[in-house]
């Protein structure tokens, strides 16, 4: 089957020098100009900040939201905004945290990062990586676009049921938020497919399983919990939407149905959705931690185990989320331990982590410094959770804004303060330029302290009673000075990440020059130059260690044969890394892009009519063809 | 800087099971799908158990058609099987013809599905078990006709100067997809025909 012979008058990168290799892959794996060009691109460096800048723009709409909320809540009997548009804003906030910013900037990092780290040429899927895109920008896009038309989700993030039934919200506020989960979810199961594939068969030769950067054993567990939990949401989503379009009854309690279906199924879902939202995280802490430590991450086994694990127990917790729903008692208790049980594996990496910069010489850049912050932050949002892991003390505080200050604490400590750092860390090899380190210390202390000063007083506030979505409080109940007080946090918090889209912008244009590797760090997508070419390597690397940047040693081996005038890269063996085939890579094309559309223009009818589906399903499928249909003979080799 | 090189050149360019990247797309996919599957029969299995009124007065599901399709499908495993062995032998007439098979056996199952649908004793919007019967046969129905639209494509695709090389790959894929619709349906047929019946 092996075509060798035939193949053997082409040019391959052994046959040339490293200047006309560099450029000769470089316009082998380029993406054309003009309009068409850029809409086919499947290079996953540019997919990947696309994914990033979206999820940023949506970070600010959302957070433009959250202050909003804050005015009014700032003092007692506010009418800035009225009871409508506030249920409006915070089902917006919720969503858009959630679907449009938490989980596709995980995602981002991962389609631009995990490629160059494992040490391949691009992500396995390119086409699917550039239709997920695209499904996940006109998703957003509509959703936030009916809201600029005044058709407005209010029925929170969960959009529970039977409040979520048409009886009681009428208007097509919550099909709009039912489709743009459809969108979302179909791009989500999309990259982590991808990702997936990508960590398995597409690592560099000697890169076996225990040479995974921790990185990437994050991001592998984060793509096998979304594919085990999405397809809850997905199924959830399209019910409510056939409750309301077409009358089916699978959550009227009157004809066999149960409104806690939905309970069941959304939270299934939205459990792991902490995880899948945290986990990213994790994953760049483990890479910023080793970095500034100047020492692989102590423990990496453990630290392995306990994100399988943390990725098993995510399912088991769903129903915390219902302890007031009157379940029996051994069902509570049973959810109770698993809720407690997940503290040990985040537990251990906490240490892990710890004993990493305990044991190594620690730099402490603005990067460590929003890690450090991680600790403090995310450790506290760990201990009220344990708390609300007791049915008792839930019972008390549910739908209180006690568990508001917990899940921003684990949520915002989780994955905002990693990401920031994150941001801070990657820039360098994104753009070329380093970010400036002075803006980024005050940065850190505006955020510290906004994000504090925010959300601690809501402790207090859920203690003292203060239940969550009102849109106004009574000056007798006596909240107003510490809502004040989070009010006024909430505006530095806002505050820091202003400074930051500055620092990025002036950064872009004229930062210090980063080469490509200014941190000193391990892992391979510091082996190559600062922003990438299109190929991301020269020369495929092999790797010998887990921190193959730090070897000792001049003889770097590197791979040599494949196809410098076709997009050629090298699938590897799943456990060693041991090379096995030469695949080709699908070249850019404009047909995801038309896929996304006629999929956005099929999903948005369905909302006004089931018969969409019908006549958008062949429009579909003819342009799926065309995306699949070789091109050329020579594919077929 | 001294530096060792690995030769790559004589590997092949496609193979074939979990050596290629779509196989193991392919295996994702039927995860996420299954999950789905799985997370379906949950909700009616969680709605027969907690509400009294489930499927209160409802006229057990018809065998006739139930039956016949999953004769048929349970026997496509067969030609399946054959299909995917020919691919990897790369024998075109095998594949051309089995492709034709295979497509025909899917015509006939789309067939079978559409008068399962319209024989149905219940609409999905009488009650909350109907609801789930069009559900899990609708999802079902999705998977078969999206593979027998994709076993079309490649047949076509075989004829054509294309059938060659790697898209035997992609036959063999095919028929590994084709595994994941004939298994995804023995659960849901035991559930949703043979259990109300105990």
């Amino acid at each position: 089957m092996s075509q060798a012979v035939e193949e053997r008058h082409e040019t391959r990168d052994t046959d040339l020098g490293d200047e006309e290799l560099r450029a000769r892959l470089s316009k082998t794996w380029g993406t054309a100009r003009g309009l068409i060009g850029i809409l086919s691109t499947v290079d996953h460096k540019i997919i990947g900040i696309r994914y990033a800048v979206t999820a940023f723009v949506f970070l600010l709409a959302g957070g433009i939201m959250a202050i909003i909320m804050r005015l009014q809540l700032a003092r007692p009997d506010s009418h800035f905004v009225d009871a409508e548009l506030y249920n409006q804003l915070f089902t917006m906030h919720g969503t858009t945290m959630m679907f449009l910013f938490g989980v596709p900037v995980g995602e981002a990092f991962a389609v631009y990062l995990l490629p160059l780290m494992v040490g391949t040429r691009n992500i396995a899927f390119p086409r699917l990586n550039a239709f997920s895109y695209y499904v996940y920008l006109f998703g957003g896009l509509m959703l936030w676009g009916a809201f600029a038309l005044s058709i407005r989700p209010d029925v929170g993030w969960f959009s529970y049921v039977p409040l979520a039934n048409l009886n009681f919200t009428p208007g097509k506020g919550p099909d709009y938020w039912a489709q743009m989960i459809t969108f979302t979810e179909v791009a989500a199961l999309a990259v982590s497919v991808e990702i997936v594939v990508t960590v398995l068969k597409q690592r560099a030769p000697g890169m076996t399983l225990d040479r995974i950067p921790l990185f990437v054993w994050t991001m592998l567990v984060h793509s096998f919990i979304i594919i085990f939990a999405m397809p809850a949401i997905m199924l959830a989503s399209s019910m409510l939407i056939m409750e309301r379009l077409v009358g089916t009854q699978f959550f009227n309690p009157d004809a066999g149905g149960d409104p806690l279906l939905w309970q069941h199924l959304f939270w299934f879902f939205g459990h792991p959705e902490v995880y899948i939202i945290f986990l990213p995280g994790t994953a760049f802490v483990s890479a910023i931690v080793a970095t500034f430590s100047r020492r692989p991450v102590f423990g990496y086994l453990p630290m392995v185990l306990s994100l399988i694990a943390i990725g098993f127990l995510s399912f088991g917790l769903w129903v915390h989320h219902m302890f007031v729903t009157g379940l029996p008692e051994i069902g509570a208790a049973f959810f109770t331990a698993s809720s407690m049980a997940i503290a040990i594996p985040n537990g251990v990496q906490i240490f892990c982590w710890i004993a990493t910069l305990w044991d190594g010489k620690p730099v402490l850049k603005t990067p460590l410094i929003f890690v450090l912050g991680f600790f403090f932050i995310f450790v506290a949002g760990g201990l009220s959770g344990v708390m609300l892991a007791s049915v008792p003390i839930d019972t008390q505080v549910h739908d209180t804004y006690f568990v508001v200050a917990h899940f921003h604490y684990v949520l915002i400590g989780g994955t905002v303060f990693p990401l920031v750092a994150a941001v801070y860390y990657w820039f360098p090899k994104v753009t070329g330029r380093l970010m400036d380190e002075r803006l980024g210390k005050w940065q850190f202390v505006l955020a510290f302290t906004g994000f504090n000063v925010t959300f601690f007083p809501m402790h207090l506030l859920g203690l003292h009673g203060m239940p969550r979505r009102v849109y106004t409080y009574p000056a007798e109940m006596g909240w107003g000075g510490l809502n004040l007080l989070a009010s006024t946090g909430a505006l530095l918090f806002f505050a820091s990440f202003l400074l930051m889209l500055y620092n990025m912008i002036a950064s872009a244009r004229s930062g210090a020059l980063a080469g490509d590797n200014p941190w000193g760090a391990d892992t391979l997508e510091w082996a190559t130059s600062s922003p990438p070419q299109p190929q991301n390597f020269d020369r495929i690397p092999c790797v010998t260690s887990g921190s193959p940047l730090w070897d000792k040693g001049d003889d770097k081996a590197v791979v040599g044969g494949l196809k410098v005038d076709e997009r050629e890269l090298l699938v590897t063996s799943v456990t060693e890394a041991r090379p096995d085939i030469r695949e080709e890579s699908p070249a850019p094309s404009i047909w995801p892009f038309l896929a996304a559309f006629a999929t956005a223009v099929a999903f948005i009818g369905s909302i006004y009519t089931p018969w969409a589906v019908t006549w958008g399903s062949p429009v579909v499928a003819i342009v799926l063809v065309a995306w699949f249909w070789p091109k050329t003979i020579e594919e077929n080799v | 800087m001294a530096r060792s090189v690995i030769d790559v050149s004589g590997l092949p360019t496609y193979a074939f099971g979990s050596r290629v990247t779509p196989w193991w797309g392919t295996f994702s996919f039927c995860l996420l799908e299954g999950t789905g599957f799985a997370l379906g029969i949950g909700g009616y299995l969680y709605l027969a158990v907690t509400n009294k009124d489930w499927a209160k007065d409802a006229v057990p599901l018809s065998l006739l058609w139930s039956a016949l399709f999953t004769l048929v499908l349970v026997v496509s495993a067969l030609p399946n099987f054959l299909i995917k062995r020919a691919a990897m032998r790369e024998s075109l007439r095998s594949v051309r013809l089995l492709l034709l098979i295979m497509s025909a056996i899917g015509l006939v199952l789309i067939g079978l599905r559409i008068m399962e649908f319209s024989a149905l004793p219940v609409r999905w919007s009488d009650n909350a078990y109907g609801s789930f019967v069009w559900l899990l046969l609708g999802l079902h129905g999705v998977h078969v006709l999206t593979d027998v639209a994709d076993t079309l494509v490649l047949a076509v695709l075989m004829f054509t100067r294309h059938g060659t090389g790697k898209r035997f790959s992609d036959a063999e894929d095919n028929a590994f997809y084709w595994y994941f619709v004939v298994l995804s349906w023995l659960p849901l047929y035991a559930v949703l025909y043979w259990l109300p019946r105990l």
